[in-house]
């Protein structure tokens, strides 16, 4: 819709969600209790598909998030095909950073799954920090898909200069090399046609009225360290054996990684940002290592994105009810912190006029619950933690994919119910 | 020799590595009872373990101390003779993560926390089929079975596995404890458990309870 034509009955509601969620967001009591749909696998199980069809079909896929909107009315929601729709790509691509759906040992409707391992050896922490792009380049992406290895192969730029640059576009033309430049382009048609079809639901929506509410991904730069590049044991016991080299390529992430984020979400056309934690959780790390290797590189990362105008919904997995004093130190209005396990109510006693809070229904409430439960549920937390405003209705990490519709559906209704 | 097996138990446990493998080395090489250097290695790891229940330690010291036994082990063990080995166990646990899921950081760490109270544990691994749980309790008689999971989908995969250790007529000597990623005290009751743990903490302190040293 252009500027200044009539406004239709989408356009109108999707004023009002997006109105209801910056209220929220910017801690002023909105209308009702705004709330966000955010799930990987659930739309897809509740219109009848497997696991693996939500991974491969984008347009069966978009037919059932479709669905789910219409009937459960959220005021915002998750992107879906970007967080599961990668199915054939990856098979183009040989990628082994994950397990999915019918792929190797797994079944038609188990979720796709991480595999931690060390993608980054110790020694080679300095040639990450001095060349990033490089070592991604040359290193990273051969390691995590079987189609890029010949990668290792491509010049290294920085020595290349002058008639050397003429000479390199020899390497290209190499078997190996014209083989994974061919499949990267293959990859790349593939991943068009899942965006395309991403792009036309998103416009679909908004035309019904529902803004999305994620329009980039970032990461807290432990995580990116710990999850990405020495896996979860290197990590740990680099806090040790590594601690100076970490904290050097710490710092050095929180310059690397905001630009992705910010771009993404220019692109996209949107303000919003999902950065789910890993790492940040009480139990993992010690009060001391918390505030040594995880806030304080990550603050910087919130905070470069806030000033280029974006709103961070911070997804703290697991519960960070003993972090709160310590994360709480951002901009007033600016964030969003969703919280899994968290204590809601220590949080919006810690988190009031500083936070928007996001969450917190159980996953193991709404797969094993009622929906009366689930109302009573929600209710509380709107009386406690909606107080004032600065509260928007999510569950524990999303719609957990097993849930039973009837209370996904309370959980939904219920926000509608909740007025200021 | 004294004085050194004493700096070699605060080694560890104070998260010295270096030092500490270094000192174990020169003391199997002045001839040390390999024996009695691990039982130094147990004693550290008490300590460890105590301090991580008192919220001391986190996750990545007992990563560190595991690697620590680990490389201490490997230098100690090839010296023992056969028969010296085969300490007294508390009691034995079965664990593994359920079917479909492949987490393994929790089950881990609860494993590595029971073997350091005694326990015997024996890991099935990740993504476990129904019938490898119920096949591996006719096999070993484990007092306690573990059940691990991150993801959702584990909660049918723990009530699915629990049933057919019903079924198989070997839950009634069988403590059932489950613990990892969203468990609660509903699912506790929608998989059939006899109880569910936060941390590692509670999964030794389930097992103290229902097996008692």
């Amino acid at each position: 819709m252009s500027a200044g034509s009539a406004a239709t009955p989408g356009s109108i509601l999707y004023a009002q969600r997006l109105k209801r969620l910056m209220d929220a967001i910017e801690l002023r009591e909105p209308d009702r209790l705004p709330s966000i749909l955010f799930s990987h696998f659930w739309v897809a199980r509740y219109c009848g598909m497997t696991f693996r069809e939500a991974m491969y079909d984008y347009e069966g896929l978009a037919v059932a998030i479709r669905k789910a909107m219409v009937d459960l009315e959220p005021d915002g929601y998750q992107p879906v095909h970007a967080a599961v729709a990668f199915g054939p790509t990856m098979d183009i691509l040989d990628y082994k950073q994950l397990e999915w759906p019918g792929h190797k040992g797994l079944a038609e409707n188990v979720p796709f799954q991480y595999l931690d391992a060390q993608y980054m050896a110790p020694e080679e922490y300095e040639e990450y920090v001095q060349d990033p792009t490089g070592f991604m380049l040359h290193k990273y992406m051969p390691r995590v898909a079987g189609a890029l290895e010949p990668l290792s192969q491509l010049p290294h730029y920085p020595g290349v200069l002058h008639t050397r640059i003429i000479q390199s576009m020899e390497a290209y033309a190499r078997p190996e090399v014209r083989r994974a430049l061919e499949t990267m382009i293959k990859a790349g048609e593939e991943m068009q046609k899942m965006r395309a079809v991403q792009s036309r639901l998103i416009q679909e929506l908004k035309d019904l009225g529902f803004p999305a509410t994620a329009h980039a991904t970032s990461h807290a730069p432990f995580d990116v360290a710990a999850d990405y590049l020495r896996g979860s044991k290197g990590a740990m016991l680099d806090l040790f054996r590594n601690k100076d080299r970490l904290l050097n390529l710490l710092d050095r992430l929180t310059v690397l990684i905001p630009p992705t984020a910010i771009e993404s979400a220019k692109a996209a056309g949107g303000n919003m940002i999902f950065v789910p934690l890993h790492w940040g959780l009480d139990g993992f790390m010690s009060p001391k290592q918390f505030t040594t290797f995880f806030w304080p590189q990550f603050q910087k990362v919130l905070l470069t994105l806030i000033e280029a105008g974006l709103h961070p919904h911070v997804l703290w997995e697991g519960d960070c009810t003993s972090r709160l004093d310590v994360i709480k130190d951002v901009p007033p209005g600016k964030c969003v912190y969703f919280f899994e396990r968290t204590d809601m109510f220590k949080a919006k006693e810690a988190l009031r006029g500083k936070v928007c809070i996001r969450g917190n229904v159980p996953a193991s409430m709404l797969i094993a619950g009622t929906p009366n439960e689930v109302r009573e549920h929600c209710k509380k937390l709107f009386d406690v933690v909606g107080d004032g405003g600065g509260f928007i209705l999510d569950a524990g990490v999303g719609v957990p994919d097993e849930a039973k519709p009837e209370n996904v559906l309370a959980m939904f209704q219920c926000a509608k119910e909740c007025v200021y | 020799m004294e004085d050194k097996s004493k700096q070699l138990v605060q080694m560890i446990s104070d998260m010295q590595e270096e030092d500490a493998v270094k000192l174990a080395r020169e003391m199997l090489d002045a001839g040390y009872d390999p024996v009695k250097l691990l039982g130094h290695c147990r004693e550290a790891m008490e300590m460890v373990g105590k301090r991580y229940e008192q919220g001391e330690y986190f996750l990545p010291e007992l990563m560190l101390a595991g690697e620590m036994l680990k490389a201490i082990g490997d230098m100690a063990k090839p010296l023992i003779k056969q028969d010296a080995e085969g300490a007294k166990t508390v009691g034995t646990i079965l664990i593994g993560t359920v079917q479909g899921d492949l987490h393994d950081i929790g089950k881990n760490i609860v494993t590595f926390m029971l073997e350091i109270n005694g326990y015997k544990v024996i890991d099935l691994g990740i993504d476990v089929p129904v019938e490898n749980f119920v096949e591996s309790i006719k096999q070993h008689k484990p007092q306690v079975v573990g059940l691990s999971g991150f993801l959702t989908l584990a909660f049918d995969a723990m009530k699915q596995t629990i049933e057919a250790i019903k079924q198989a007529g070997l839950r009634e000597n069988t403590k059932i404890m489950i613990g990892g990623g969203q468990v609660d005290e509903t699912i506790k009751t929608y998989t059939g458990a006899d109880a569910f743990g936060l941390n590692a903490m509670d999964a030794v302190s389930l097992c103290k309870q229902w097996v008692p040293a």
